[in-house]
C-alpha cells in the first residue's frame, strides 16, 4: 500500500505549481461570489419584514424556486446561501473536475505520465495526487467563505462554506470516475460538466415541485444536498453524512477502475477505423471532430428545455404582494406576464450557458494549432481562413441550433407558444455570437491569451444570474451583451436595433480575428 | 537550372532569441538535399518560414518560384510536408487522415497508395490514439510519397522507423528523386543522408556554415590512413597537412588533410608499402567539425573541433 502512494507528495507539489495561477482564480471567484453577497442583500431587502415577504413569495412560486431553490429563513445569512450556494457549489464543481481530469486522464493522454511513472510513482498516486489538489482548493474555498461569513452566524457560515467544499469534492470523486472511463481528456471532462448540468436540472424540477426543497428529484441531485444543509435556518448537518458516503464510494470506485487498467488505457475498447477515408476537407474534418460534442449539448439543451418549459405554469400561481421581488423579476426577465418573464429568464439563462458552448467550439482552434495538428493540415493546400472558417461554421451554426431546440424544448414542455419560444432562444443569439467573435479575436490576434475567453463567457454568466440580486450599476450590468437583448417573449415592440448592432458588432469582431490570424506566426 | 528552393539572408527572432540569423539555402530542381544543423540550429524554423506557416523577419525565400507567404494555399498544391512529430486526430483512422490530406493537396495516386500501405507495413484501420511513433510517421510518409508533390520537405521523417523501414523510406526517396522530385530531406540520421542526398547543407545557430555536394565537403577535411611499410617512414610527420601520426614498428597510421593526400602518398611510396588502407571522411567528420565548434568557442575553427569527436 505505501508503494502503491510513492511519489504522491511530489506529485501534489507538481500538481500545486502547475496550477498556481488557475488556482487561486478559481478559489477567489467562488469566495467572491458569496462573499459579495450580504451587503448588496442588505441593500434590497433591509428590513426583516420585507425579507418575509419575499420568504412567502419565493415559496409559493414554483418558477423562482426552479430558478434559485427555496429560502429557508429570512436572515441575510440564509439569503446569501439561498442566493449563491448553489451558483457557487456548482462552480467548486467546475474547479474541480477541471483539476482532477487535468492531473490524471489528461497526463496519460499526453504521454507526461508515462514519464513520470517510470520514476518512483506508486500506481495509485497520480489519482491520489489530483484528488488532493482538489482538496485543496475545495478546502481554501470553505475556508474563506466561513471566514467571510463568520459574522452572519459563525454555524451557518461553516454549513456553507463547508457545503461548498462537499459540493466540489464530490464532483472532483466523479471526474476521478469519468477519467478512468474515457481514454481522452475531452470526453472526461464533459461526462463530468453533463453530470453537473444534470444535477442542476434535477434540482431546479425538484424544487419547482415542492415548496419545501425536499421532493425526491432535489435528493436525487448532490445540488440539492447542498441547498438542504440549510446554511443559517437551523443547519441539518447530518446532510454532510450523504456527501461524505457519497464521496468515499466514488473515490473507492475510482480507485478500482484505475486499478484494473494499464496506463493510457480505458474500459472503452478502440475499435479499427475505415481504412478509406471520405473527410472532403477542412470544414468536414471540423464538423467530424466537434459533432460528437455539438451532438451533447444539443440533447442537453432540448431536454433543458423542455423540463423548463414544463415548470412553466408554476409561475402563474405566483403572489406578488412585494414591490421589490416584482422588481426583482422584471430585471430578471420579463416585463409583462409573469410566465412570459419565467420563459424569457430561462432563454436568458440558456442563452449564457451556450456562450459556454460557443467559447469551447471556437477554442478547438487553438486545441488544434498548439496540439500541433494543424501544422500538416495547413501545409497542404488549405488557407487559413477555410481551415478556420469550418470550425467557426460549428460553432456559431451549432450555437444557432442547440438554441433553436431549446426553444423548441420550452415550447414543447410548456404545451404552448414554440414560435414565442424559439423566437426567445433564438434572440440570445447575437450576444452568444458577440462572445464567440470576442474569443476567435483572441485566438487570432492573442494566441497565448484565447483561454481567456472562458473568463468573458463566465463573467456574462455571472452578471446576469448574480449581477441583479446585487443592486449593480446599470453600466456594470451593461458590460455583459445579454443585458442588451430584448425581453421576449412577451415584450410589446421587438427591438431589432440592439441585435442588430450586436450582431454587426459580432461580425467585426470575427473579421478583425480572422485577419490578425492571416497575419500572425504559427505556434510552432 | 531551376531552384526548387532559394533562401537568402533569412532572419527570425522569437522575443530574443534569433532562431535565424541571416540563412541561406538553396535546393535545385531534382536533386535531394540534406539539410542538417544540431538541434535548434534552426531547421525546423526554416522549414516552417519555406511553408508559410512562419512569416520572416527578414530576408529572401522563395519555394517552387513563388513567395511561400503570399503564395501559400497555392504552392502546398505543389508541396508534400513531413513533420518529425507527427500528430494525429486520436479518433480518426490513419486510412481516413492519409485521404484527408490527399485530398487537400488535390488529389492522391490510389494504386500508389495501396502500393506504399503495403510496403510500409501500416494498418490504415487504426485510430490515430493507438498508433506508435513510427506508425504516425508511416501515416504522413504514405500520404506525402502518394501525391505527385514536386516538392517533398520531410523535417526528421525517420526517426521513429525501424532499419527495416528505413530501407523502405529510402527506396520511397531513390523513386522520387528518379521522378525528377526535388527533396529538402532534415535528418540527423547521418548514413541516410549520405546514401540519398545529392547535395547537403549544415547550419549551425541559424545560418549556414557548410554547402555542397559530399565530395566537396569531403576536400575540406581529412582522410585517415593506415599503411604497413616496408621500411622506416621517413619524416611523414613534418609534412604539412599531416596530423595525428601514430608509429608502431612497420605500422603506421595518420589523419591527412585530403588537399595535401599527394605529398603524404608519395612519401609513404619512399618507404615501400606493403599495404594501405585509406579512409574517406565520414558525413559524421563533417558534421562533427562544425557542431564541435560550440565547445572551442570558435565559429570557424577548420582545426581543433575533429579530434575530439573523430579519435573517438
Amino acid at each position: 500500500m505505501r508503494n502503491q502512494l510513492a511519489g504522491t507528495g511530489t506529485l501534489l507539489r507538481l500538481a500545486l505549481r502547475r496550477d498556481r495561477v488557475m488556482m487561486p482564480v478559481w478559489i477567489t471567484v467562488v469566495a467572491l461570489l458569496v462573499l459579495s453577497l450580504p451587503a448588496s442583500l442588505e441593500s434590497v431587502y433591509g428590513t426583516g419584514a420585507e425579507r418575509a415577504r419575499l420568504l412567502g413569495t419565493m415559496n409559493t412560486n414554483g418558477s423562482l424556486r426552479a430558478l434559485y431553490g427555496p429560502v429557508f429563513g429570512d436572515s441575510i445569512g440564509a439569503l446569501t446561501a439561498w442566493r449563491g450556494g448553489v451558483f457557487a457549489g456548482v462552480l467548486a464543481g467546475i474547479m474541480s473536475l477541471v483539476i482532477v481530469v487535468r492531473h490524471t486522464r489528461e497526463e496519460e493522454e499526453t504521454g507526461r505520465q508515462e514519464l513520470l511513472s517510470a520514476a518512483m510513482v506508486g500506481r495509485r498516486a497520480p489519482l491520489t495526487a489530483a484528488l488532493l489538489a482538489a482538496l485543496t482548493a475545495n478546502g481554501l474555498a470553505a475556508l474563506l467563505v466561513t471566514a467571510g461569513l463568520t459574522g452572519r452566524g459563525a454555524g451557518g457560515a461553516m454549513a456553507l462554506g463547508l457545503g461548498i467544499g462537499a459540493t466540489g469534492m464530490l464532483f472532483a470523486a466523479l471526474a476521478a470516475i469519468a477519467a478512468q472511463l474515457t481514454e481522452s481528456a475531452r470526453l472526461a471532462k464533459g461526462l463530468a460538466g453533463a453530470a453537473i448540468g444534470a444535477a442542476f436540472v434535477l434540482r431546479a424540477a425538484g424544487d419547482a415541485g415542492s415548496a419545501g426543497g425536499s421532493s425526491a428529484l432535489t435528493w436525487v441531485s448532490p445540488l440539492g444536498w447542498l441547498e438542504n444543509v440549510r446554511a443559517f435556518a437551523a443547519e441539518r448537518w447530518w446532510v454532510f453524512a450523504l456527501f461524505a458516503a457519497a464521496v468515499a464510494v466514488q473515490v473507492a470506485a475510482a480507485y478500482a477502475l484505475a486499478g484494473r487498467r494499464d496506463i493510457g488505457m480505458s474500459f472503452l475498447p478502440a475499435r479499427p477505423g475505415p481504412a478509406e477515408g471520405r473527410l472532403a476537407g477542412p470544414g468536414a474534418l471540423a464538423w467530424r471532430l466537434q459533432r460528437g460534442s455539438l451532438i451533447g449539448w444539443s440533447l442537453a439543451f432540448l431536454a433543458a428545455g423542455v423540463v423548463f418549459g414544463g415548470m412553466t405554469d408554476g409561475a402563474a400561481q405566483l403572489v406578488g404582494d412585494n414591490e421589490r421581488t416584482r422588481e426583482i423579476i422584471e430585471r430578471m426577465g420579463g416585463q409583462s406576464g409573469i410566465a412570459d418573464a419565467f420563459l424569457a429568464t430561462m432563454a436568458g439563462m440558456l442563452g449564457m450557458i451556450a456562450a459556454l458552448f460557443i467559447v469551447s467550439a471556437v477554442l478547438r482552434l487553438s486545441g488544434e494549432e498548439s496540439g500541433q495538428r494543424a501544422e500538416p493540415l495547413l501545409a497542404n493546400a488549405v488557407g487559413r481562413l477555410r481551415w478556420a472558417g469550418g470550425h467557426l461554421a460549428v460553432a456559431f451554426g451549432g450555437s444557432a441550433l442547440i438554441l433553436l431546440l431549446a426553444g423548441l424544448g420550452l415550447g414543447i414542455g410548456h404545451g404552448q407558444g414554440v414560435a414565442a419560444a424559439v423566437g426567445a432562444t433564438l434572440a440570445q443569439l447575437p450576444a452568444v455570437w458577440m462572445i464567440g467573435a470576442f474569443a476567435a479575436l483572441l485566438y487570432g490576434a492573442a494566441p497565448r491569451y484565447a483561454v481567456a475567453a472562458w473568463a468573458v463567457a463566465g463573467g456574462a454568466l455571472t452578471l446576469g444570474w448574480i449581477g441583479p440580486a446585487l443592486n449593480l450599476p446599470q453600466a456594470v450590468l451593461n458590460l455583459s451583451p445579454f443585458a442588451h437583448l430584448p425581453k421576449l417573449p412577451g415584450a410589446e415592440a421587438l427591438a431589432w436595433a440592439p441585435l442588430l448592432v450586436l450582431t454587426a458588432l459580432a461580425a467585426a469582431l470575427l473579421a478583425a480575428g480572422l485577419a490578425a490570424l492571416r497575419r500572425r506566426d504559427l505556434a510552432a | 537550372m531551376t531552384k526548387a528552393i532559394s533562401v537568402a539572408g533569412l532572419h527570425k527572432a522569437f522575443g530574443r532569441t534569433h532562431a535565424l540569423d541571416g540563412l541561406d539555402l538553396s535546393v535545385d530542381a531534382g536533386e535531394v538535399h540534406g539539410f542538417l544543423g544540431p538541434n535548434g540550429s534552426g531547421k525546423s524554423t526554416t522549414i516552417r518560414v519555406l511553408l508559410g506557416l512562419l512569416r520572416a523577419d527578414s530576408g529572401t525565400a522563395e519555394l517552387l518560384g513563388g513567395d511561400p507567404w503570399a503564395d501559400a494555399v497555392a504552392l502546398h498544391r505543389r508541396v508534400a510536408y513531413v513533420p518529425g512529430d507527427v500528430t494525429l486526430w486520436r479518433n480518426l483512422s490513419g486510412g481516413e487522415v492519409i485521404d484527408l490530406y490527399g485530398r487537400l493537396r488535390g488529389g492522391l495516386d490510389r494504386a500508389r497508395r495501396a502500393e506504399l500501405i503495403e510496403r510500409f507495413e501500416l494498418d490504415p484501420t487504426k485510430k490515430g490514439r493507438t498508433y506508435s511513433k513510427g506508425n504516425r510517421q508511416k501515416v504522413a510518409l504514405v500520404a506525402a510519397f502518394s501525391s505527385d508533390a514536386e516538392l517533398l520537405i520531410l523535417d526528421e521523417p525517420t526517426s521513429g522507423l525501424d532499419p527495416l523501414m528505413e530501407g523502405v523510406f529510402q527506396g520511397c526517396v531513390a523513386e522520387a528523386r528518379a521522378a525528377g522530385r526535388s527533396v529538402l530531406l532534415s535528418s540527423h540520421i547521418l548514413s541516410e543522408v549520405e546514401t540519398l542526398c545529392d547535395r547537403v547543407s549544415i547550419i549551425r545557430k541559424g545560418r549556414t556554415v557548410e554547402t555542397g555536394t559530399l565530395a566537396d565537403l569531403r576536400h575540406l577535411t581529412r582522410t585517415s590512413i593506415s599503411a604497413e611499410l616496408a621500411g622506416p617512414p621517413n619524416g611523414i610527420a613534418q609534412l604539412p597537412g599531416v596530423h595525428d601520426v601514430e608509429v608502431r614498428g612497420l605500422k603506421i597510421r595518420l589523419q591527412a588533410d585530403t588537399d595535401k593526400l599527394d605529398a603524404v602518398l608519395r612519401s609513404l611510396a619512399d618507404s615501400g608499402v606493403r599495404s594501405l588502407t585509406s579512409t574517406p571522411p565520414t558525413l559524421e567528420e563533417l558534421f562533427l567539425r562544425h557542431y564541435a565548434d560550440d565547445v572551442h568557442g570558435n565559429g570557424n575553427g577548420a582545426d581543433g573541433g575533429v579530434k575530439a569527436g573523430v579519435s573517438r
